[in-house]
């Protein structure tokens, strides 16, 4: 197709002002758009207050399609279930029969540990639940790895907050807006979390890398080896996420830095559990009274 | 100003819907970011672009020249992607359309599908140097999602060529 030369309208002064005016209010509004767009790379949480301003609008849109897409799907499931019904029955019988010895063991351990603890004077600290809810939707064409959740400062959400889903570490809070907040997903490559391996208490940090997976990075000073299916859980560092939940299994052999899998894969169909940060930054100090000379 | 009587060659007169139609489908194609799923890596094309991409191809002057900051800052609200990033590369996406069409006579789909992907991959590759710090190991992704995007091109052209037609009421 010829292109149509739009940008010389006729002999009319009028009407070519006018196409020239346009063009720089264009070139004017993309020299503001690079401002902007080198403000959010050297800060990258301006513009959140736009941002969870439009999540409030759409978030509703995402957990309705959300809502209708778990309901459809949960039709063949829920079909299924009813077949096998005796087999399953006789099978969960024979479980939690077997189960009892283990779990009068297990309140007998922890009735002893509570006690030595006692005996011990530990202080512990418990995580606070703030709130649960879904996430309902993500970013599948930045690079970058957010979600965004159902539940905001109405609902005490703040910035900061771990978020844990029924298997493990899902992320942080990054921005919270009246009933929405953006998360932080573990595999995006500016989150890093503390982490312990469970076998030996191995020190490591697990980065993201942006395509799905997860790095971990051995932070202590002797040369540290990794095997597949070593499990590292948050080692509650830094006071942000509470202490042994699982966050990455490793996939492959290798020495200092491994490639992992997250063990919570986040989906819109689990809760989200939002936590208080496990210890909270201590308040700002009070301003010292200003000394008003006397006159 | 409405014709009572219209050959079969007239233009079909321009309505508020039809004027409205290219920017609301753009918008619309900035909203598919909204469908619920967790996306472990970026594996959906930038549909608003593309979207916009095929309507100034297809008709230059469907949108006007400064349309880009509006939806693109629009898609940058929804995307994730820094902000300014949409606004930024989408209208140099249209000048570039500009200069490209003050050189060409003549354009035809083989043209409009390399200009398409020229334009595509320099957004996403400008929001992957913008979003990630360097090192980070997401180029292939990012590849991956650029072709993905280009091989799209085709199918959005001709949604775009479908809402395009001229309705007529019989």
């Amino acid at each position: 197709m010829a292109p149509s030369n739009n940008r010389r309208p006729g002999f009319s002064r009028r009407a070519q002002y006018g196409v020239f005016a346009s063009y720089v209010f264009a070139v004017a509004g993309m020299l503001v758009g690079v401002i902007l767009l080198a403000l959010s790379y050297f800060d990258p949480t301006t513009f959140g207050a736009a941002r969870t301003a439009v999540a409030e609008v759409t978030a509703p849109v995402s957990s309705v399609l959300s809502y209708a897409g778990r309901t459809v799907g949960s039709v063949p499931d829920g079909v299924g279930s009813y077949f096998m019904v005796h087999e399953q029955n006789f099978a969960l019988r024979r479980q939690i029969a077997d189960d009892h010895a283990v779990t009068m063991r297990a309140r007998a351990i922890n009735y002893e540990n509570r006690r030595l603890k006692a005996l011990l004077g530990l202080r512990e600290r418990i995580s606070v639940p703030v709130v649960s809810a879904r996430l309902v939707s993500s970013s599948p064409t930045s690079t970058r790895r957010f979600a965004v959740l159902n539940a905001g400062s109405w609902q005490n959400v703040e910035r900061g907050q771990p978020v844990l889903g029924p298997d493990g570490l899902i992320g942080q809070i990054v921005e919270s807006g009246p009933n929405t907040a953006r998360v932080l997903l573990l595999t995006d490559p500016e989150s890093s979390v503390p982490v312990r391996r469970t076998r030996d208490g191995l020190p490591a940090l697990a980065v993201g890398r942006g395509d799905g997976l997860i790095d971990v990075r051995s932070v202590s000073n002797a040369a540290a080896t990794f095997a597949p299916n070593d499990v590292f859980v948050t080692s509650g560092a830094g006071g942000v996420y509470p202490p042994n939940v699982p966050v990455a299994r490793v996939l492959r052999h290798g020495r200092d830095i491994v490639l992992a899998e997250a063990v919570m894969r986040a989906s819109t169909l689990d809760f989200a559990l939002v936590q208080r940060a496990f210890l909270p930054a201590p308040p700002p100090p009070a301003a010292p009274p200003v000394a008003v000379p006397k006159p | 100003m409405r014709s009572r009587h219209r050959g079969p060659f007239d233009e079909a007169s321009e309505t508020r819907l039809s004027r409205l139609l290219p920017a609301f489908s753009v918008m619309l194609g900035s909203c598919v970011t909204l469908w619920p799923t967790i996306a472990g890596f970026p594996f959906l094309p930038p549909v608003g672009l593309l979207m916009l991409l095929a309507w100034r191809l297809i008709r230059a002057d469907a949108l006007p020249i400064w349309a880009p900051l509006a939806l693109g800052l629009f898609d940058d609200l929804l995307s994730g992607q820094p902000f300014g990033l949409g606004i930024a590369t989408w209208a140099m996406c249209f000048f570039m359309i500009d200069l490209i069409d003050e050189r060409l006579m003549f354009r035809d789909f083989w043209q409009n599908w390399l200009i398409a992907a020229g334009g595509t991959a320099f957004y996403l590759v400008v929001g992957r140097l913008a979003a990630v710090p360097f090192g980070a190991p997401v180029d292939t992704v990012v590849l991956v999602q650029v072709l993905t995007s280009i091989m799209l091109f085709p199918v959005v052209s001709l949604l775009c060529a479908w809402l395009d037609q001229d309705y007529e009421p019989a």
